[in-house]
């Protein structure tokens, strides 16, 4: 049975997906409200492991939740906690509780997060776990052994459109399509000029690209991750219309530049879909699709 | 090639020595005393440490290479003092510690710890250069080694954690895939990094690690 996210990828409908966030904890109502909100306006709603190599309730928990709710789950798998054989095994307990869709991650280093002693695995990349789902998918694992029932998956990657220099970043992109990603979530873009040059390159192979929306939260956060966070860039424009508005209505404005984001990227069919990202403010998620006319 | 080492915290060495009042120094005179850790200048100065702590140094010495053979010369020479003493305290790395103790039956506390092998790429700058992998992938990386330099030890590219040629978790290293990248570029080699790279096989020789060469008779 194929999996209603890649019906939607194949559908040739704009797709959108969402994340949601385990908890650090056994306390799963944030995240159940979260998946609530989501699991019927978007096509697929990621999980996201140990994001930041922050330690919390695993992703394929958040899954099954999503799963045991109705609605259609992306497992988030990185690459940074488990070597071979537990990425293979999770895979098999995964496919036999219906989740079909895997995003294959590195994943951050251990040292970013909240357990900076702990021991980065790493004893896969993400395009070689892209490549374990095929090899698996075919009924075998990465030992050669045969399966007693394989898995099938529909499997992508992320790809970092504002990364300077971008051409490494490109070659790894065209090595995850050779390797069977059927779909890319990006890294957070904003300056829409420089993604549809990314487009331009993307569009030549036989992948979905789904563009990431970070929502901006202030003006400052927009500073910071310009600053900080690895491949996002936010143009001055854009720091200084969220500058310009009052404390109180710093969100809304925030809402209005992603939903205009998106309603931008459909229009001119620049990408196959999008991937919002509201980090901590899911609840406002509907209210970007609404300023988008979602 | 240089065993990088550091001085232990004064508070672990003295924990360490706890109940050892009478202590034999031993320094190394090649990669201890090159970084700075333990030649006779650090030797000296841990006397003067210990001594101020009541310890009695029953003497001390610095083998001019303390993994190798002439560990059991300069062993001999101080039979009296290392057998005046309680305990070796060791400023070589851990590789003179294991050839120390060959010879001597007595507690090595280890007064540095071994952090990696290093080059010497300018004066005072060392470098991890090589984690002694197994399978040298230099041939194909323009002779930057991803499983040294890249935090991840990745070898199909870059993560996305890289940054204007930096790494995400210290804006001060350089990304090794960047690097590889551009001295690749520069040999109008690219195709090598547009090739998939297996999962590394990390068994390469069993652990733990010996490898038996036949001896010229």
């Amino acid at each position: 049975m194929v999996s209603r996210f890649k019906d939607a990828l194949n559908s040739g409908k704009f797709v959108i997906t969402s994340e949601v966030a385990p908890p650090k904890g056994t306390n799963l109502a944030k995240m159940l409200h979260h998946i609530d909100l989501l699991k019927d306006r978007v096509d697929g709603i990621n999980i996201t492991d140990h994001q930041s190599s922050v330690m919390r309730f695993p992703s394929i928990g958040g899954c099954l939740a999503v799963k045991e709710r109705g609605g259609e789950p992306i497992l988030q798998m990185t690459c940074r906690d488990r070597n071979r054989l537990a990425l293979q095994a999770e895979l098999l307990l995964a496919y036999t509780r219906g989740i079909q869709n895997i995003l294959c991650l590195t994943g951050d280093a251990v040292p970013i997060g909240d357990h900076k002693e702990a021991k980065g695995v790493f004893d896969l990349d993400s395009l070689q776990l892209l490549k374990t789902i095929r090899q698996m998918a075919s009924g075998e694992d990465l030992g050669g052994n045969k399966l007693d029932g394989a898995v099938e998956f529909c499997a992508g990657a992320i790809v970092t459109p504002e990364a300077k220099p971008i051409e490494p970043q490109l070659i790894k992109f065209e090595k995850k399509v050779e390797a069977g990603a059927e779909f890319f979530q990006t890294q957070a873009i904003y300056d829409l000029e420089n993604f549809s040059k990314f487009m331009k390159h993307a569009r030549q192979f036989p992948t979905k690209i789904l563009a990431g929306i970070v929502l901006l939260s202030s003006a400052r956060m927009a500073k910071y991750m310009t600053e900080n966070v690895p491949g996002i860039f936010v143009p001055e424009a854009l720091i200084d219309e969220l500058a310009s508005v009052p404390k109180e209505k710093v969100l809304a404005k925030g809402i209005e530049i992603a939903g205009r984001t998106i309603a931008a990227l459909k229009k001119d069919s620049v990408c196959d879909g999008v991937h919002i990202m509201a980090i901590g403010k899911e609840e406002v998620v509907p209210d970007i699709l609404a300023a988008a006319g979602l | 090639m240089k065993s990088m080492t550091s001085q232990k915290a004064p508070e672990e060495i003295q924990q360490d020595l706890k109940g050892l009042d009478r202590v034999f120094i031993v320094g190394c005179g090649t990669c201890t005393t090159m970084t700075r850790t333990g030649g006779i200048d650090e030797v000296v100065e841990m006397k003067e440490r210990l001594q101020g702590l009541g310890k009695l140094v029953t003497g001390w010495t610095v083998i001019p290479t303390a993994c190798d053979d002439m560990t059991e010369v300069a062993m001999k020479e101080n039979k009296q003092a290392i057998s005046n003493a309680a305990c070796i305290l060791s400023m070589s790395c851990a590789l003179g510690i294991h050839r120390m103790s060959l010879y001597i039956n007595k507690p090595i506390i280890p007064a540095l710890d071994t952090l990696f092998i290093a080059v010497e790429d300018s004066p005072g700058y060392f470098r991890e250069a090589c984690v002694q992998c197994g399978q040298c992938l230099l041939g194909e990386t323009a002779g930057i080694c991803p499983i040294t330099a890249c935090h991840k030890g990745l070898v199909n590219g870059p993560c996305g954690g890289t940054n204007n040629g930096k790494c995400e978790v210290d804006k001060e290293k350089d990304c090794a895939w960047t690097l590889i990248y551009q001295r690749l570029k520069e040999q109008d080699r690219l195709d090598l990094m547009r090739k998939y790279q297996p999962p590394r096989n990390h068994h390469v020789v069993l652990k733990p690690r010996a490898v038996r060469i036949q001896v010229r008779g």
